[in-house]
């Protein structure tokens, strides 16, 4: 601590820390550009001007900028004096005089850090009269809209973009006051993060291209915590709504999870919420076929109807809330319900749940992430299936250069001094997985192996580090394995990833397997394991390790055990190949199905009831963390839509179902649920229950100026109904209230007096880039497991075996796709356009052997699908990745042995316009600029080893 | 008592004075008032010289209103333009304030000397964009906010808004 005197007061500070920092954290307005929380000071912008002073005698003091001066003792500033305000005046100024006239068509305008600073400032008047540089746009994307007239040269983006997300293709481009920002060619933004400039960019350069072509202002939004349903690692957002239509998901900072930063799949995948093929009303299927629309008072008997002729089943779902599976868990009973994972996955994350409970290792959050100095991944390609975790490793390689900085003196904000001390030095980043990944580049080793391969390099490094095998005579990995064992021995705080991505079991044990072994060795091991979906480690919680998978449901509806199947929030055609779920359908009278939109399974339902999905209705999922955190609703669902747990509800107490005589409220389900299942006990804290209040108030989901109240609705009614009542939460669906420092799970939108932009989220947060006044949101239910001595894991009769392969054969190994292999994000206006065609990936050799170039087509199987040929020589030999979850690929499964041959009739995709003439520092065209350290490795194996997996 | 007596008799004088006057009521509606051009009645959404719509959908009418009585969806016309796909004005909350006005940075919106708009049926008193629109510039006639904004229109590249030199050469390195 240092005291400092800011304008004749004194002040405590932390010594060290940037003075801009400090003064935001004092609550104090200093206005600045170029620096940002989570990426420090360049110095770049002037803009946070300030005047210090040699001593108490100096009159004249001299102008620093407040985000390069460290705080130090007895130091004496004048943020208000005329000279600051005059320099500060003066920048804003001289940033403007090319700024175009584009206030009201701007995307930015009403939260724009450059409106906001521009008033701080006091500058009104325009003195230059000379003509404006403008620039032409560039194209970017269906995400992502340009319009560089309105650039303020900060900096902030390719910061963002090239040093914090380590993308490649967007640069500072000509020179002095000609500066461009954007790629080389106009081309779709390559990174997985490039949402995120939207937030970053302080003008209006960078917006969301959906939000501009649909657009409502900040101050118009009614926006709700939420959380990202995209995929498992549960980042905050904070959706926004206007005229019954989300209009765009901004981050909602978690201190503990995703901070600053979400992926493009969850920033722009939340689109499908407006689908036209969201069902609206009950149907009932008529005997040709066609749908009956139904109220849900019929809709109610019908479903009571279901459920008393006969024995019920029910399948629920790994993307639905915790609370809407236990309540349809609870009216079938827990033998007759199945989780809802495709019978392959269910033993893989059920598994994984086990090994989290019972694991020595740090089990660590995305913050925790980002400390970790050795990283190995195991067959995850994380930023495809967890990418926000892809970006804190990004991070976390850095630690190198903090620590080289740290030698020196430096402090961490210095990002430019420290980015060049360092260069390209970083903590060791390993990577096996079944062929490349975009982390690639900041690995320093990336090598290619089958999934059963590279549970056999875990296993050994496993025992090696556990002293059991000290000699590696004849294991062919022995060099990979003896780098592994040095580079986490010599690491203080080792990271080991993995997942069910691979598709194997035996890679996630290894993963646990050797965390536990370095625990034991006395390192601060974390462990991370990744599973599919939003709630997938929930629905493991909620289920006992022998709940029924989707094929024992069929096995006892076919012998007629059940008459009728409920399946929740479910698309179970991509549960399996289509024969398969077309037989477990088949062998039920009845199918019940609740569910957003119109899907294969809902078309095929003999009553679909309308779920409101996730922007509509409450509900707790538990990440991959094991944080169970809560979303809200932003607003009503329409029609006859309802949260699945009212209809679920509603359904129980016509059956007068004993255990819900008390359930009245979401909450009571909540505790509930926390109730019977010891697992879950914790999910009541994710959130405060509906009677908390914010100091007397309810929490606001309009901004204070909402507009068009009185307007919105009159061409309906002229009468203005009554605002909207949530019974379920402390949010108001109104402008009333508070939202000063509310709880971080309650905290619906950002904004402070003067600052409009999200930049006002420092006053949100009890010291700038740390956790919420409020607390931060969810809560952990796996800090690290209860470890369970003498349990081992290694498989008894010796290590998986390598693949041998038999002529002709190759291994089905799954390639996720950040755009496409989520189902409902994939349906989002925008990222929809960037989903591929499905493919099937080999390399150069095996295409030569069968006769295929880049293009062509190739029946996988019998004719379980025929796909466009990729080409690439990383991925493991003998292997063939499958694009997962893509169209053209839902019978493809995981780990399966399949021939390919050349299809016939193939019609060749014509080269989209553009796609070849992409810059040479375009990463996913150019693999030689992507591996910028060595080269991938693709270890050759012995022979004589048997294969894995059934054949078809 | 004297003043106060003076007092009364002054006042009674200066009421007779104003039989003499000219009325300033008149005999509406056969008489109608003149209204300077300035004054607030009914609004209208106005075109540009060019005849174009003027109106941006940037909501800043809709933000200044003080009853809240403006709701308007922003739309991208093909060539560019931003517009409101409906645009909506609930003249039974109006109070004529001309805030939104004041607030319209394209002077699309304009209130006019037109203030017979009685309804006996509250709901015709709501009037969406094509009961607003008019042809003309009302009160402003020059001004077109595209000639000034930097946003690219068809018919107006990026370099040819007011006081806007040619796009850069990014590809120069010239000093
Ligand atoms: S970036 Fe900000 S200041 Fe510039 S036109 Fe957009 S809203 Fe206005
Ligand atoms: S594009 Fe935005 S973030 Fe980049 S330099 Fe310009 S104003 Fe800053
Ligand atoms: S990492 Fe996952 S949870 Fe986070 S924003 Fe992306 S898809 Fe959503
Ligand atoms: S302020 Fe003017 S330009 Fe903006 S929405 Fe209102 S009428 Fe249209
Ligand atoms: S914020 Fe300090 S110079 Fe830009």
């Amino acid at each position: 601590m240092a005291t400092i005197h800011i304008d004749g007061r004194a002040y405590e500070a932390e010594a060290g820390e940037n003075l801009l920092q400090t003064c935001l954290n004092l609550g104090l307005d200093l206005p600045y550009f170029c620096w940002h929380p989570a990426m420090g000071s360049i110095g770049a912008c002037r803009q946070c001007a300030v005047v210090q002073f040699q001593n108490a005698e100096d009159q004249r003091g001299r102008i620093v900028m407040g985000c390069m001066t460290p705080v130090t003792e007895g130091a004496i500033f004048s943020l208000a004096g005329d000279k600051a305000q005059q320099f500060r005046q003066n920048i804003v100024e001289s940033l403007m005089l090319n700024h175009p006239h584009d206030c009201p068509v701007c995307a930015e305008g009403g939260e724009c850090h450059l409106q906001d600073m521009t008033v701080m400032v006091g500058h009104r008047d325009r003195h230059y009269r000379g003509r404006k540089n403008t620039h032409r746009n560039q194209y970017l994307g269906p995400l992502i809209n340009h319009e560089m007239n309105r650039c303020i040269t900060c900096y902030r983006c390719t910061r963002y973009y090239n040093d914090y997300a380590g993308g490649t293709d967007l640069a500072a481009l000509a020179s002095r006051d000609h500066v461009y920002f954007g790629r080389h060619q106009e081309g779709v933004l390559q990174s997985e993060f490039a949402g995120n400039l939207v937030e970053v960019c302080p003008t209006g350069v960078f917006t969301d291209k959906v939000l501009v072509h649909d657009y409502t202002r900040k101050w118009d939004l009614q926006s709700a915590p939420s959380v990202c349903v995209g995929c498992a690692v549960g980042c905050n957002t904070m959706p926004g709504e206007r005229y019954g239509k989300l209009k765009r998901v901004h981050n909602r900072f978690n201190a503990e999870v995703n901070g600053y930063f979400l992926c493009d799949r969850g920033r722009f995948g939340a689109g499908f919420v407006n689908s036209k093929k969201n069902l609206l009303y009950p149907g009932l299927r008529q005997p040709e076929g066609t749908y009956d629309a139904l109220d849900h008072h019929q809709a109610l008997l019908h479903m009571q109807q279901a459920c008393t002729t006969g024995k019920v089943a029910g399948i629920g779902s790994p993307r639905a809330s915790v609370e809407a599976n236990f309540l349809l868990r609870s009216l079938v009973g827990a033998e007759n319900f199945s989780p809802g994972f495709s019978a392959h996955e269910q033993p893989l994350v059920m598994e994984v749940l086990q090994l989290q409970q019972h694991t020595a290792a740090v089990i660590p959050d995305i913050a925790t992430i980002e400390s970790a100095d050795a990283v190995l991944i195991l067959g995850e390609d994380v930023t495809n299936t967890a990418p926000r975790i892809a970006l804190a490793l990004r991070q976390s390689v850095r630690n190198k250069a903090l620590a080289m900085a740290a030698d020196m003196g430096l402090q961490p904000w210095q990002d430019a001094a420290i980015r060049n001390l360092a260069q390209d030095q970083r903590n060791p980043l390993y990577i096996a997985s079944v062929a490349d990944t975009p982390l690639d580049d900041v690995a320093e080793v990336a090598i290619s192996l089958a999934p059963n391969e590279i549970a056999r390099l875990g296993n050994a490094v496993a025992r090696n580090i556990a002293g059991e095998v000290n000699e590696l005579p004849d294991e062919p990995l022995r060099p990979q394995v003896e780098a592994i064992v040095t580079m986490l021995m010599s690491a203080q705080r080792p990271l080991i990833i993995s997942g069910t991505g691979c598709g194997t079991g035996t890679v996630t044990a290894a993963a646990a397997q050797l965390a536990n072994a370095l625990c034991a060795e006395g390192k601060r091991a974390m462990l991370c394991l990744v599973v599919p979906e939003a709630n997938s480690l929930g629905q493991a919680m909620l289920c006992d390790a022998d709940a029924p998978d989707l094929d024992q449901l069929q096995h006892r509806a076919t012998s007629g055990e059940f008459e009728t199947l409920m399946v929740l929030e479910n698309d179970l055609y991509r549960r399996g190949p289509r024969f398969q779920i077309d037989a477990l359908l088949a062998a039920f009278n009845q199918v019940l199905v609740l569910d957003g939109m119109d899907n294969p399974t809902t078309s095929l339902a003999t009553l679909a009831l309308p779920a409101a999905n996730f922007a509509e209705s409450e509900g707790t999922i538990v990440s991959l963390e094991g944080r169970a955190q809560r979303y809200y609703p932003l607003f009503k669902p329409p029609a006859e839509r309802r949260p699945s747990w009212v209809w679920l509800l509603a359904c129980l107490k016509e059956l007068t179902h004993k255990d819900v005589e008390a359930l009245h409220h979401f909450d009571d389900i909540t505790r509930a649920c926390a109730n019977a299942i010891p697992a879950l006990s914790g999910i009541t804290a994710a959130a405060p229950d509906h009677h908390f209040r914010n100091l007397g108030q309810k929490i606001p989901r309009q901004t204070h100026r909402n507009s068009g109240r009185t307007a919105i609705g009159a061409n309906v009614s002229v009468h203005e109904p009554k605002q909207a009542v949530d019974e379920e939460s402390p949010l108001a669906y109104s402008m009333e209230g508070l939202n000063r420092a509310p709880p971080g799970a309650l905290l619906p939108f950002v904004w402070a007096p003067g600052w409009n932009s999200n930049q006002s989220l420092h006053r949100f947060q009890g010291e700038v880039g740390g956790p919420l006044k409020g607390g931060t949101a969810g809560v952990r239910m796996l800090l690290s497991g209860t470890p369970s001595p003498g349990v081992s894991n290694y498989p008894e009769k010796g290590e998986p075996p390598f693949l041998d392969m038999p002529q002709g054969l190759w291994l089905l190994v799954p390639r996720q796709q950040i755009f496409g292999s989520e189902e409902l994000s994939a349906l989002s206006p925008g990222l929809c356009e960037l989903v591929e065609d499905a493919y099937i990936e080999i390399c150069a050799a095996d295409a030569k052997s069968l006769g295929v170039s880049a293009g062509d087509g190739i029946v996988v199987g019998d004719s379980l699908a025929t796909l466009e040929v990729r080409i690439n020589d990383d991925v493991a030999q003998s292997c063939a990745g499958f694009s997962v979850g893509l169209k053209g690929a839902e019978n493809l499964e995981a780990l399966h042995a399949v021939s390919l041959r050349p299809a016939d009739n193939w019609r060749r995709r014509a080269p989209t316009p553009g796609s070849e003439e992409v810059i040479g520092s375009d990463r996913a065209l150019n693999s030689e600029a992507r591996t910028r350290g060595r080269a991938r490795q693709r270890p050759a194996r012995p022979q004589g080893t048997v294969p894995e997996g059934p054949h078809v | 008592m004297l003043k106060a007596l003076a007092s009364q008799f002054r006042t009674l004088w200066t009421i007779l004075q104003h039989s003499f006057t000219k009325a300033e009521t008149v005999q509406y509606p056969e008489q109608q008032p003149y209204l300077a051009p300035r004054y607030r009645g009914r609004i209208v959404l106005t075109k540009d010289p060019d005849g174009e719509e003027r109106c941006v959908a940037c909501n800043l009418c809709a933000v200044a209103c003080p009853v809240d009585c403006i709701a308007l969806q922003q739309g991208v016309k093909e060539d560019g333009r931003w517009y409101p796909e409906f645009f909506r004005i609930n003249f039974s909350r109006c109070i004529l304030c001309g805030m939104c006005e004041e607030a319209c940075p394209t002077y699309a919106i304009q209130l006019t000397p037109d203030f017979e708009m009685c309804e006996y049926d509250r709901k015709n008193m709501v009037y969406e964009k094509e009961h607003l629109q008019i042809e003309g510039t009302g009160k402003y006639h020059d001004y077109n906010f595209y000639r000034v904004s930097g946003l690219a229109i068809t018919g107006k590249d990026k370099g040819q808004a007011q006081n806007e030199a040619e796009p850069v050469d990014v590809k120069s390195l010239l000093p």
